[in-house]
């Protein structure tokens, strides 16, 4: 008899379960904290953000409990390879290269990258709205890549350490400008604002609540939306490559959520527009 | 281990090797230079000579490097009235900025070695001077001084040690010098084991030819001080 109870409780516990799939109750998930509105320290030393938003939603149809904890870019993967945390979710592009150290789930952002230059450079007008998909060059991009080269031949440029933007940059400004890779997108603001560096390459919504502050006055954003070559498809969320339970769960949660517009809605309380992924892959 | 990476990591790394030497030792002499003048109002009996410099070892020593690498970047780049002074194509640099921190911490740290080591020279030989009628330079620089440089100099060597292993705090400010490098290695390579044991080595064989060289003087300073005693005649 006692068996029996034990086995049906066993089945319920089972069936309970069978939205999440998965043994482990308790998740641990890193982000970056210094690149609002993505993700940020609040005035309460919590992490809040549109990543901590979202992952605490796709915690709730996981139906684990969910801890966020800080942790600097700088090194972000590696930690999570050695098992210091079970996630990533800092506004992480998906890219060849990291998939060669660690798994992503499908993403759950789209989101592109812009340069921003100090008003005071006098720079040559250019289109902001214009957007550029690195994926694949042909002349005509080529040539908006040469004009921007040209203004910014002899300037010095600011990025974000270990950032695909850093690699961009480098490939495209490497050879005409000095580039100064930081540890924070803070640093590189304080920076910007001391005219240590004329500029700058980052997340559009990085910058966006850098210029909306008081500080960002000074500069503004140049040239065309960059996305798509070395940013690769869009944020997901890292994970380590065998732990192929999770990044299921990660990836039935992320569907589900786009499906009921879930991410539409906190990306657009997050960021004022919609950048949930088009299409799920 | 992954040896391709370490490989890589030794052929990228030693580039950053001229950054981190020019730091160090620029840094090391310049504090040096200001350090012997300190030094000697710190041993000073004098109130009014030694408690300024007190205060001004006791803030650098007891603070640390790279809180003061962090006010002099970033915080004096806040103010407006050194961004308009005829500082500031200095101070906008990083590396400068690096160079001025690492410069006032080592001759804090400096001054109070060479103090230790003023204080340490016997009484007798300043009296000595003095009855042959030495002025108060002279004694200091022909006697005192250089007592003080071979009292002080087991002390000193760690100081450059640890110049040149604090060198790496550079890094922090977008300097690419050894651990610069490295950290930007690693980002690319999401390797740190393999380039950071790369980048310790490398500094390990710096402190090792440093300690080297200095037991060297030592050596001769100690030959000088004790003559061999004469050949003994049968």
């Amino acid at each position: 008899m006692k068996r029996t109870i034990a086995l049906s409780l066993c089945a319920l516990v089972i069936c309970a379960n069978n939205a999440g799939a998965m043994d482990r109750k308790i998740l641990t998930i890193a982000s970056e904290g210094a690149s609002p509105p993505w993700n940020a320290i609040n005035a309460d030393g919590q992490l809040a953000g549109f990543d901590v938003d979202v992952g605490r939603d796709l915690c709730r149809r996981m139906n684990v409990e969910c801890t966020f904890m800080p942790q600097d870019w700088d090194g972000i993967i590696p930690a999570l390879t050695v098992g210091k945390f079970d996630a990533i979710m800092s506004g992480m592009a998906i890219t060849e290269k990291r998939k060669k150290s660690i798994a992503f789930s499908t993403p759950y952002a789209g989101g592109f990258n812009q340069l921003v230059m100090r008003k005071d450079l006098a720079l040559p007008a250019t289109d902001t709205s214009s957007k550029l998909d690195l994926t694949s060059i042909d002349a005509e991009k080529q040539a908006v890549i040469d004009q921007l080269q040209g203004a910014l031949t002899g300037k010095t440029l600011g990025v974000l350490r270990s950032s695909n933007s850093e690699a961009v940059l480098n490939e495209l400004f490497g050879k005409v400008a000095t580039i100064r890779s930081y540890d924070s997108q803070d640093n590189m603001h304080l920076d910007l604002v001391a005219e240590r560096i004329d500029g700058g390459l980052a997340d559009y919504f990085t910058w966006k609540t850098f210029l909306d502050s008081n500080d960002g006055g000074i500069a503004m954003l140049y040239g065309p939306q960059l996305s798509g070559g070395l940013w690769g498809p869009g944020v997901g969320v890292g994970l380590r490559q065998d732990d192929r339970e999770l990044i299921a769960a990660f990836n039935s949660a992320i569907e589900a959520a786009r499906q009921d517009g879930t991410l539409k809605r906190l990306s657009e309380q997050w960021f004022n527009i919609d950048v949930s992924p088009r299409v799920s892959n | 281990m992954n040896t391709a990476i370490a490989l890589e990591a030794l052929v990228t790394l030693p580039r950053g090797l001229v950054l981190t030497l020019a730091l160090t030792f620029a840094s090391l002499a310049a504090g040096f230079v200001i350090s012997i003048p300190l030094s000697f109002l710190r041993a000073s009996s004098n109130p009014w000579a030694s408690a300024p410099v007190l205060a001004y070892t006791y803030a650098f020593r007891g603070t640390p490097l790279l809180v003061q690498l962090f006010l002099i970047y970033y915080g004096i780049g806040q103010l407006p009235l050194v961004r308009q002074s005829f500082l500031w194509p200095v101070m906008r640099e990083p590396f400068w900025c690096a160079f001025v921190a690492f410069t006032l911490n080592s001759a804090a740290h400096t001054t109070e070695v060479l103090r230790g080591g003023i204080q340490a020279v016997p009484r007798g030989q300043v009296e000595a001077a003095k009855a042959l009628g030495l002025s108060g330079f002279h004694t200091a620089r022909l006697i005192v001084f250089p007592l003080t440089i071979r009292i002080a100099l087991p002390a000193y060597v760690n100081e450059v040690v640890g110049m040149l292993k604090a060198s790496s705090l550079a890094s922090t400010i977008t300097l690419l010098e050894i651990t610069g490098l490295a950290r930007q290695l690693v980002s690319e390579t999401f390797a740190p084991y393999e380039v950071f044991i790369v980048a310790g080595g490398l500094y390990l064989l710096f402190t090792l030819l440093i300690t080297q060289l200095f037991q060297v003087l030592e050596l001769h300073w100690a030959r000088a001080r004790n003559p061999p005693p004469p050949a003994r005649s049968l």
